[in-house]
């Protein structure tokens, strides 16, 4: 009998797979992990959907401010503070109708506009929104809880290049006078993906 | 690539897992991932069109059985690794067990030849292309005729930037499809945009 035994490897957890990568980053002069407290900071506090809600409400109270967000996302995302990153060059907003609505995907992975509407949740990234949604959208719609009337055409914004889109849904007409504080406080995430009713 | 990644359009998949106003994160290990891999990118390590292959470059199996950030993570480990930083040896050390890579890339390309200029209106086509390297094609579009409605600015081609190949920046159209037409009889009515860089598309006479 040879006096070694193989050994079976298994994968190791995910966790020590990230603590391998740190560490050895950090071991390098890198400084990993620094960065990875002042990313956090970014990812949790300040990517959140109340960017987004806050464009939305000055988008309904502000007719101007509307026409130029419609123009170009981007800069007018920027009047209120709000930035992109270098390579999200192109902010469309997508306007809801009555008869319109709105909805975006990323069938490849899980592209959005991270800064502005909040990084993805797990179903937007999960196998069966990205296989079903751009073919099934009604279907989906409605398993999520959104039933649109028959005569609501449906439009789905596939972000397969560095164009990054939000919805900007209709104000509910029982909002109508809110101010404008009080009216970002109704507007969420899933709706600026179009897959929620406020 | 003809990837596994490329799920648009695919049929048999079950219920989609929603509550409302998900969180994005559920462990502080996927927020170090994510802080990880935007640092590395921060660094000039690789680029975004790098990043998004090497997850595409995943084995399939491994592909579907892993959460969104151990997508993450193997994409930031394998370009590591082949950009010489780290060793998967070293890596698999730290780790005490295996740790899985994305599969070598095959070659890219450059910006096609006859590239064109379109304006909104336009009918255009779905070049009938097949690229074993990156490329941001979904594959329900190829070969499929829809409308332009509008031009974004000049991106980096990703064909090309995510195998350090040279070519140039070159906008990608807002393009217009219905359902119908890329599934016939075999979709919910809808219609379906899609940003599909110049270098996919050529004019519908």
């Amino acid at each position: 009998m040879p006096d070694h035994t193989p050994v079976i490897k298994r994968t190791a957890p995910v966790e020590r797979r990230v603590d391998a990568i740190q560490q050895a980053l950090d071991e390098r002069g890198l400084k990993a992990t620094e960065a990875v407290e002042e990313l956090r900071e970014l990812a949790e506090e300040q990517w959140i959907p109340q960017n987004g809600a806050r464009v939305v409400a000055r988008a309904w109270v502000d007719p101007a401010f509307r026409e130029r967000l419609l123009a170009n996302g981007r800069a007018a995302v920027a009047e209120l503070g709000l930035s992109m990153p270098k390579h999200h060059r192109h902010l469309v907003v997508l306007e809801n109708r009555p008869t319109v609505q709105n909805v975006i995907c990323c069938t490849q992975c899980s592209c959005t506009a991270f800064t502005i509407i909040g990084l993805p949740p797990d179903w937007y990234k999960d196998l069966e929104y990205r296989a079903r949604v751009v073919r099934e959208s009604r279907t989906v719609l409605k398993e999520m809880g959104l039933d649109l009337a028959p005569q609501v055409e449906i439009r789905v914004w596939d972000t397969t290049a560095d164009t990054r889109y939000m919805v900007l849904p209709v104000q509910p007409p029982e909002t109508i006078g809110w101010p404008e504080e009080k009216l970002a406080g109704i507007v969420t995430r899933d709706g600026m993906i179009g897959v929620a009713p406020l | 690539m003809d990837g596994m990644h490329d799920l648009g359009g695919r049929q048999g998949f079950g219920a989609i897992r929603y509550t409302p106003n998900a969180r994005a994160f559920h462990e502080a290990w996927e927020v170090r991932v994510n802080s990880l891999y935007a640092f590395a990118v921060r660094l000039g390590i690789f680029n975004m069109d790098e990043y998004r292959h090497a997850i595409e470059r995943m084995e399939p199996r491994h592909y579907l059985t892993a959460s969104y950030y151990e997508r993450s993570l193997t994409s930031l480990a394998t370009l590591l690794v082949e950009k010489g930083i780290l060793t998967r040896e070293e890596l698999e050390r730290r780790a005490q067990g295996l740790f899985p890579l994305a599969a070598p890339s095959a070659p890219g390309r450059t910006n096609s030849p006859a590239r064109e200029r379109f304006q909104p209106g336009d009918r255009v086509r779905v070049r009938d292309d097949y690229v074993p390297g990156h490329v941001r094609m979904p594959g329900y579009i190829r070969g499929k005729t829809g409308v332009v409605v509008s031009e974004s600015p000049d991106y980096p081609f990703p064909d090309a930037r995510a195998h350090a190949v040279e070519s140039q920046d070159e906008p990608t159209y807002d393009v217009r499809f219905r359902s119908d037409e890329l599934w016939p009889h075999s979709a919910d009515a809808a219609l379906v945009h899609v940003g599909v860089f110049q270098s996919y598309l050529e004019r519908v006479a």
